[in-house]
Parts: C-alpha cells; sequence; structure tokens
C-alpha cells in the first residue's frame, strides 16, 4: 500500500468529513513528533565532532571530502573556490595563511594558487562517523555497562518468572489457610514503589553485603506483585479439570506446577518476560543509588554519568543513547502487538 | 521437591511455592517499611538504626519548620518544600496534558482510521525508553546550538536556552514526560473505547445524532471509569516523578525543576552529610500522599468491577 | 483390580450437605454406574473416591485399607473426566506416557505399554498429535487410554460420553462394554443417561438428593423399582404413574373409576388407602372398551416405524404413554380402551416406596 492510498483511502462510504481530514493531521503531526526526535538522535549519532558543533545543524551526517593529491603526504580537504574571472574551480587546499589560502589544483599538482579564504567553500559529502561507536567501545567501559545491564536484566527476570509464577500458582490452584492474607500482602506491596523506601532497603542490601554488587539492583525488585497478578489471572483460567487429571495421574504437586501449569502459562509468562525486560533493562532511580564504582554501573547509569563528564563529547553520548535504545527498539518492532495488547489487557507496565 | 512432598505432604506445598516470593515482599518491602519509619524518628549519620540516636518526631518538625508555607524561602528546610511546590505544579499540568492528550488520541486512533496499528505503535514506542533516553534525546534537540534553536533562529527568531531558563525548564519538563508516557494512557483509553459496543453507536447514527453529541453523551460517560484510573495512575506516577527530570535539568536552572524523590535521593545519597532521617521523613510523607490516591484507584477500580 | 467399600460416606459444604451418609459396596472387577439426576451428587461422590474432595464424614476402603487420608495422586485409582482433560501441550504419546513417568517406570515399560493401549483404542496412527488436532472420538480414547496404561486399581469415568454426539455415543457405549469385557478391572461410572447405565453397568446405583435410593442389576432395578422416584427416573418413555386407591385384598381402584382391577397381593397397604399405581407403555394393550381397564382420548400419535406411542388422557389422571408394537393406526381424539398386564403392574404405598405384589 504506498502513502498517497493509505491516506487517501477511507472506510466510511459517505465522504470526507472536516473531523477525518483533522484527524489524519493529527496524526502525521504525532508521527513527526514522536518519530522525529530519535530520527534525528540517530542521524546526530553518525556525525563527526566537527560537524556536531556546526550552528545550524545540516540535516544529515556530513563531511569534507577529501583527496589525495601526489607529493603530499596526507589527504587535502577539498573546496570550491570562485575565481577572479567569475568561474568556480575545484581546488585542494594545502595550508591556510592568515586570510589566504594556499590552494592546489589536483588534476595539475605542480602550480600552487593563493585564495582568499572568503571566496572557497568545503566541499561536503555524505558520510557516517562510523568511530562514535567504535571508540567508545574502546577507549571507555561501555562494554563493562553492556555486559552489567544485560546481566542484570537476564537473571532478574529468571528469577521474577520462577519466584512470580510459584506464587501465583500457590495463590491460583490451591485453597489453604492465610490465602487472602497473602492476596493481601501482594497487593499492598503493589502500593509501595521504591522510591518511598530507598533508604531501608539501602540498608537491607547493605547488611546483606550486597552493595556494588549487580545483585544488589537484581534482586530488591525480582518479586513483582505485578507479576504474581498477572500470572495468577492467567491460571485461573486453566481448567481445574487438567490439575485434577494430574493429580490422578500421581503427579507431585511440584510437576503439576512445572509440567502442567507452566507450558499452558506461556503466554502470560511472554507477557511477563517482555515487561521485565523492559523495567530492568531501563532501571534508574535504583541502580543510582546502589552502585557507586564504574566497573558495577548498568548502562543506564553509565550514560547519566557520561552526560556529567563527557560534556563536550556529544559524538559518543550520541551514539552510546543510540546502543542503549536500539535492544529495546528491536523488542517493540518484532513485538509490538503482542506489548500492546498485553498492556491493553492488564492495565500495567 | 517431590521428596520435599513426600516429607512435608500435599496440603502444606502452597507454603512452599508461596515463600520465595513472600520472603523478596519482606526482604525488600515490608522489612524496609518498618525501618523507614525508625529512620524517620531517629538523627545522626549512622547507616544502622542501632547507632542512630531516637529523636522523636524532629525529623518531621524539621521538615514542617515553616514561617509560611505558601514561601518555601521561610522554612528551614527550603529545598524539601521548593521539591513539594514543583511537584505540585509539574503534576497538575502534567497530568491534564497527559489525560487531554491521550484521550484525543485514543479517540482519534478509535476512528476509522486506515493503518492504525501503525500510528498506535508510533504514540506507543517512546514508552518503551529508559528515562535516560528519553531525556538525552530531548536534551540534544533543546541544547543551545540544538535542532529547535537553528529552526527558531531560521525563522529569524533568537536562541532560547530552553533548559537554563526557569520557566522553560519546568515547561520541557512536563513536556517529556508526557511525550514518553503518553502512548500507555493512550493505550488504555483505547482499550476502553474498543469495549464500548459498537451497536451503540449505530443506534446514535439511526438517530441521526451529531458527532460532537455522540462523544459527550455516549462515548465519554462510557469511557468514564477508564478515564478515571488513567488521571488517577497518571497522578500516582507524576507525584514520584524523577528520573527524566533529573537526566534533562539536574533539578535546575538552581532548584527550579527539583521534586520531592531528587531531593530525597540527594538528601539520603548524594549530598555531602548523607542525612538518612530527613529522607526516611520524607519518603514516610510521601509514602502517605501515593497511599491516599492508589486507595482511591482501588476504590474506582473496585467499583468499575462490581 | 481391587474392592472398594464406603461406609457412611458424608459430604457437606459449610450448611449444605451433598452426601447423607452413603454405603455401598463394590466388588472386585464390577462396571458400577452412578445414576440420577443432575444435583444428585453423583459425581462428587465420584470424587471423594478419587481422592480429589475431602469427605466431612465416612470412611473409603479399597481392598480393605482404609484410604480416607490418603491423596488423590496415591489411592492408585485412574480417571476419565467429562472434559477429558488432556494436556493440550503433550502429544497423545506423552498424554498416556506422563503418568508412568510420575511413576518412574523405565522407558522400554513406558513404551510398551502406552503401544499396546494405543493398538487396543486404534490410536497408534496418532500418537504423535497434540489433542487439538483429533477429533471428539478420538480425544475420549486418549482419555481412555491415559487410564488404561496406568493399570489402576479402580477405573473411574465422570460422565465421559456426554461431550460425544448421539451415534458417536452408542459406539463408544459399545467400545467401552468391550473394553471392561476385555481388561475385566473394577470400574465407576457416572452418568445421568440411563440408557447407559443399563446398557453398560452390572450394577446401577441410583442416587437422588446425596442419598442411595436403589442399587441392583439393571433389570431389578428396571422390573422392581423400590421407589416412586426409581420407577420414575429409569425407563424411556417414563412409567406411567397413575394416582389409585385400595379397595380390599387384591383390589385396586384407578383414578375416580369404580372397576376395581385386581392385583396378585397388595401386601400389608391398608384397605382404603392412597397408592399410586405404576404401568410402564409397554405393559398396556389396546382393547375393546368393554374388556378396558380404562377408556383415554387419543391425544398424540408417534410411528417410529418398528413401534407407536399413543399419548392420552383420561378424566383425573396424568397422560398416558402407551407402546405398540409395528406400525398401528389411532387417529387423534378418538377413544381408546386400554387394558394393563396384571403381572407386570407397580404398586407404591402413600410414602412412595415399592408394595411387593409378586
Amino acid at each position: 500500500m504506498n502513502f498517497a492510498h493509505l491516506v487517501t483511502a477511507r472506510r466510511n462510504p459517505k465522504g470526507w468529513h472536516w473531523t477525518d481530514i483533522a484527524a489524519y493531521a493529527y496524526l502525521l503531526l504525532g508521527v513527526l513528533l514522536m518519530f522525529g526526535p530519535v530520527l534525528w538522535l540517530i542521524l546526530s549519532s553518525f556525525k563527526t565532532q566537527a560537524s556536531l558543533l556546526e550552528f545550524p545543524p545540516s540535516l544529515l551526517p556530513m563531511s569534507q571530502k577529501e583527496i589525495t593529491v601526489p607529493g603530499y603526504p596526507q589527504p587535502l580537504p577539498l573546496f570550491t573556490v570562485t575565481m577572479e574571472d567569475g568561474t568556480t574551480r575545484e581546488l585542494a587546499q594545502v595550508r591556510r595563511v592568515g586570510i589566504q589560502a594556499q590552494m592546489i589544483d589536483p588534476a595539475n599538482s605542480g602550480r600552487q594558487l593563493r585564495v582568499p579564504i572568503d571566496k572557497r567553500v568545503p566541499v561536503r559529502q555524505f558520510a557516517l562517523a562510523t568511530e562514535n561507536y567504535t571508540e567508545p567501545l574502546e577507549r571507555f567501559a561501555f562494554p563493562q555497562f553492556l555486559a552489567n545491564s544485560v546481566f542484570v536484566t537476564v537473571v532478574a527476570t529468571l528469577i521474577t518468572l520462577l519466584i512470580n509464577s510459584m506464587a501465583a500458582y500457590a495463590l491460583s490452584i490451591y485453597e489453604f489457610k492465610g490465602k487472602n492474607a497473602a492476596m493481601l500482602m501482594v497487593i499492598g506491596t503493589l502500593m509501595i514503589p521504591i522510591t518511598i523506601i530507598l533508604v531501608p532497603v539501602y540498608l537491607v542490601v547493605t547488611k546483606l553485603g550486597l552493595v556494588n554488587s549487580l545483585w544488589a539492583v537484581i534482586l530488591p525488585g525480582a518479586a513483582t506483585p505485578t507479576g504474581v497478578f498477572l500470572l495468577r489471572q492467567y491460571m485461573l483460567t486453566l481448567p481445574r479439570d487438567l490439575i485434577e487429571a494430574a493429580r490422578m495421574d500421581k503427579a507431585s504437586e511440584w510437576q503439576i506446577y512445572w509440567r502442567i501449569v507452566m507450558p499452558l502459562t506461556l503466554p502470560a509468562l511472554a507477557v511477563l518476560t517482555i515487561f521485565s525486560i523492559m523495567w530492568r533493562w531501563n532501571e534508574f532511580l535504583w541502580p543510582l543509588a546502589v552502585l557507586t564504582k564504574t566497573e558495577s554501573y548498568t548502562l543506564q547509569i553509565g550514560l547519566n554519568a557520561f552526560q556529567g563528564e563527557l560534556q563536550t563529547q556529544w559524538q559518543y553520548l550520541l551514539a552510546m543513547t543510540v546502543m542503549t535504545l536500539t535492544p529495546v527498539a528491536i523488542v517493540f518492532v518484532f513485538l509490538q502487538r503482542f506489548i500492546t495488547t498485553g498492556i491493553a489487557n492488564t492495565g500495567m507496565k | 521437591m517431590t521428596g520435599l512432598q513426600r516429607l512435608i505432604g500435599e496440603r502444606r506445598m502452597p507454603y512452599v511455592f508461596l515463600l520465595p516470593n513472600l520472603v523478596f515482599f519482606g526482604l525488600f518491602v515490608f522489612v524496609p517499611i518498618a525501618i523507614n519509619f525508625v529512620y524517620s524518628v531517629t538523627g545522626g549519620p549512622a547507616l544502622f538504626p542501632s547507632e542512630r540516636p531516637y529523636v522523636a518526631a524532629d525529623q518531621y518538625s524539621y521538615l514542617f519548620d515553616c514561617g509560611s508555607y505558601v514561601d518555601p524561602n521561610t522554612c528551614r528546610e527550603d529545598h524539601f518544600w521548593r521539591g513539594v511546590y514543583n511537584t505540585l505544579f509539574f503534576s497538575l499540568f502534567q497530568v491534564l496534558a497527559m489525560v487531554g492528550l491521550s484521550l484525543l488520541t485514543a479517540v482519534v486512533l478509535n476512528m476509522k482510521i486506515r493503518g492504525r496499528g501503525f500510528f498506535r505503535a508510533v504514540y506507543f514506542f517512546p514508552v518503551l525508553l529508559s528515562p535516560v533516553v528519553v531525556a538525552l534525546i530531548w536534551k540534544w534537540i533543546l541544547q543551545r546550538d540544538g535542532l529547535l534553536n537553528a529552526a527558531i533562529t531560521g525563522f529569524g527568531g533568537d536562541r532560547i536556552l530552553f533548559l537554563t531558563e526557569p520557566g522553560w525548564a519546568m515547561f520541557w519538563a512536563i513536556f517529556v514526560s508526557v511525550w514518553a508516557h503518553m502512548g500507555f494512557y493512550t493505550l488504555i483509553l483505547l482499550a476502553g473505547l474498543q469495549a464500548i459496543p459498537s451497536d451503540i453507536y449505530e443506534a446514535a447514527e439511526m438517530d441521526a445524532t451529531p458527532r460532537w453529541r455522540v462523544f459527550w453523551r455516549l462515548t465519554l460517560p462510557l469511557l468514564w471509569p477508564n478515564l478515571i484510573v488513567v488521571i488517577v495512575l497518571s497522578l500516582i506516577r507524576a507525584v514520584q516523578t524523577f528520573d527524566e527530570v533529573f537526566v534533562l535539568t539536574g533539578g535546575g536552572p538552581g532548584t527550579s525543576t527539583l521534586m520531592v524523590v531528587q531531593y530525597i535521593y540527594e538528601t539520603a545519597f548524594s549530598n555531602q552529610v548523607q542525612n538518612f532521617g530527613l529522607a526516611a521523613a520524607a519518603s514516610v510523607v510521601l509514602g502517605i500522599v501515593l497511599f491516599a490516591l492508589t486507595l482511591a484507584q482501588l476504590a474506582f477500580t473496585q467499583r468499575k468491577s462490581s | 483390580m481391587a474392592e472398594l467399600k464406603l461406609i457412611d460416606i458424608k459430604k457437606s459444604y459449610g450448611a449444605a450437605t451433598i452426601i447423607h451418609g452413603v454405603d455401598l459396596a463394590i466388588a472386585d472387577g464390577e462396571f458400577v454406574v452412578f445414576v440420577g439426576p443432575s444435583g444428585c451428587g453423583k459425581s462428587t461422590l465420584l470424587r471423594i473416591i478419587a481422592g480429589l474432595e475431602q469427605v466431612s464424614g465416612g470412611e473409603i476402603r479399597i481392598d480393605g485399607q482404609s484410604v480416607t487420608n490418603v491423596a488423590a495422586s496415591d489411592r492408585g485409582l485412574a480417571m476419565v473426566f467429562q472434559s477429558y482433560a488432556l494436556y493440550p501441550h503433550m502429544s497423545v504419546y506423552k498424554n498416556m506416557a506422563f503418568a508412568l513417568e510420575n511413576m518412574s517406570l523405565n522407558r522400554t515399560e513406558i513404551d510398551q505399554r502406552v503401544r499396546r493401549a494405543a493398538q487396543m483404542l486404534q490410536l497408534t496412527d496418532y500418537l504423535d498429535r497434540k489433542p487439538k488436532a483429533l477429533s471428539g472420538g478420538q480425544r475420549q480414547r486418549v482419555a481412555i487410554g491415559r487410564a488404561i496404561v496406568r493399570d489402576p486399581k479402580i477405573f473411574l469415568f465422570d460422565e465421559p460420553l456426554s461431550n460425544l454426539d448421539a451415534e458417536l455415543r452408542v459406539a463408544t457405549r459399545k467400545e467401552l462394554a468391550a473394553l471392561h469385557g476385555e481388561i475385566g478391572g473394577t470400574m465407576i461410572y457416572v452418568t445421568h443417561d440411563q440408557v447407559e447405565a443399563m446398557t453398560l453397568a452390572d450394577r446401577i446405583v441410583v442416587l437422588r438428593a446425596g442419598r442411595i435410593e436403589q442399587v441392583g442389576t439393571p433389570l431389578e432395578v428396571y422390573n422392581h423399582p423400590a421407589n416412586l422416584f426409581v420407577a420414575g427416573f429409569i425407563g424411556s418413555p417414563r412409567m406411567n404413574l397413575l394416582p389409585a386407591r385400595l379397595a380390599g385384598s387384591g383390589q385396586v381402584v384407578i383414578g375416580n373409576d369404580t372397576r376395581p382391577i385386581s392385583v396378585p397381593s397388595t401386601g400389608q397397604a391398608a384397605s382404603g388407602g392412597n397408592i399410586t399405581l405404576g404401568a410402564r407403555p409397554e405393559h398396556i394393550d389396546v382393547v375393546d372398551e368393554n374388556q378396558a381397564d380404562l377408556t383415554i382420548t387419543v391425544n398424540l400419535v408417534e410411528q417410529l416405524g418398528g413401534e407407536t406411542y399413543l399419548y392420552g388422557s383420561a378424566p383425573g389422571l396424568p397422560e398416558l404413554t402407551v407402546r405398540q408394537d409395528g406400525q398401528a393406526r389411532y387417529d387423534r381424539n378418538h377413544r381408546v380402551g386400554l387394558r394393563l398386564k396384571r403381572e407386570a403392574l407397580h404398586l407404591f404405598d402413600a410414602d412412595g416406596n415399592a408394595i411387593r405384589i409378586r
């Protein structure tokens, strides 16, 4: 479907109402406003340090064309020069002296020309400054941050899936004394964001000897009330007959959980997996409080530290930002429908 | 595990399944809540409660020691009160903008629109971005030589220092926060709109009801339960705002975008003297506000489901 | 294989009592059917035997051993559920092997047992399929196969045919009967369908409101219903139940009529007392009005080809059903004389209990 068709074709057969036009205008503005900034970030991340400092900025990543001229070991920058007779020529600059520049014709390297600097304009070409991406990987602890973030996200998600599904299983399949009290505890936890118990959780983590370890980031958020609710709600829809059939088949309660209920809860587990990955990859306040050594920083904390330290090194900061958002963007592209229906059904994020 | 069941019996197994999650809840939620109260009534720089002297309600009276509550300058802990007022201001306008825009977007997306899935994805995707990434994206656009200033000078205007002028900094804090989260609330409202049976609209069309009247008399009342959830939920989140604003403005210029949570974080962790007692007292105050808001939300959702 | 004994089984949920003290002994290898209207407690009783429900009182013994407090998984019984309860994420093979794996049997033993059961149930070609990809009848057979491979002490069936269409139900019913003949295990089968009960059972247990109304072989229950409830419940179309009165020893008067009918005996019942007279539709003959016990006006005639049903009414009596072999022709609104077969009459006293007349 081409774009014009997308805009002009309508489902309503009765013709255009002004609200339809307004709606499409609003949506297109939305596309610009929502995608524009990210696109701008990505474009900017491929610009050289010099072109990042230009004002007004160019839209696409550009850099000055350089050319190798026989007799000069270094490549020389190329300019378009307006000559005294009004013609224009492309010349390479050998050196600049005050307001004059010594230039040379690449085709005829024998003769040097003197040109006033205001008569020449750089020849620019589209170029991606990929060194913005490769250099931070070598020069900074960025790979360490990346590894830390991956470790936290993977391990925390696995723990969350295991203990949340166990609790949800107990709370959905069984009747037992204290079930209501346990449900109340889960609901109560829902009301207590880490924001307001920052200090005492820090104390608990200190007592456990975990400060500056990644486990200090992983453990406190592992038991999520959201996850328990989500999974319990799903497990409640499983037919009771299945559980009883398994019991008649001499399955132990653990086997019922692991071999019957868990495989059948996969859709809900998938939603929780995505949520957990999002939460953990993006988590900020708690790691900021508990991780104080650079080698234990996660990506988010590392990025925040960089934006304080690397005031003028925007080229690295932008590239690292792009690298940080890429995994999330990939997850989104592949699982968009899944995530949005998951959120719409649960009202949680 | 099967051996464990032999040992303790089938009927005690639910407790085994529940145990790990409850241990985590206990260790990282319930014990901390109790300790938080202990912190808030003790003083000194020590981290361990046993080493902290009891000071009764001193921390609270210090927080609330003001000449006049409407003027933070008259308060002994003026940063806390600036945080309170900034948070109130931020929350009020952020929630208004959030609810208004997500409602508008949801209604538009619920129209007979081509490519609805694409547009829904466009509005939703910033929700997945981390607060740090969101803040850096906008910081880059809003900086002195950024894209926005280029556009302004292109139209002949003067550059504006968006993040270092107090009024602009607060505006962009609100803007960026709405930008990042409105997709989530749009999704909830859209789900609510799609749950309204279409025969109601068809009946209204048979009655030749004008569109604006359909919206005010049918859509809005039927969507009201979802709208309440969105209002309270966005309010709960707004009151806890920290990360995007912290990375975008650092609370500045001065204290003009300092939020309560940033105050708590800095009081406890990043100031020269780590004042755990004062941070805990401020947490308790914030906690009470959040608790009230959550109860309101539960009350509304209960009514919705019954 | 095993025998089962229920002793004064009671079950209540809060104040509501579902089972009021059931005593029952089931012999080794017997096929027993629990039958009754919905809500009679037959499924609850089965689940109590299975161990899926706890009793409120009483004792369950399997082979003389009390299992009242033994968990379902340790009782060694197998159950076929109404919904089949097939594990949707496992293949047919895995479904049948699951229980055997739980019993820690070795692989070759498991494989042998599954393949033998699959062969018996004609499932060999479907072993790799998921339940989703099977027809209703095939799913049913997998559910039965899952029970068979266990070689359980007792098979429990909870309305296993109710999700099948009429034709398949008849076919599967026959297969079940054949299966019992082949493997000969103790089987307990719950149904609300009395045809299933009649055709499958060695003994029928008729339940109502948590109590056993009658236990007996199908023909015992059919020929000698112990009370009005069983009389009305077993047999299709229903037995005609007519209000009547005793006019002296061996003399019964139907409704407001004056002509007494002679019966072999009226037992202990007092003369002049109100009773109920029961006659199955096939035990009524159409005769000339002068030989008739009663005369009806025909409301409806159903021609089934091999047999004919007459529905008619007489003053002061409920509608009567009469079964005639072959294709008898009657017209609506015509009067027809009826004579009851004396040797097949049933009498019930004012409390609804059968009066022994033979």
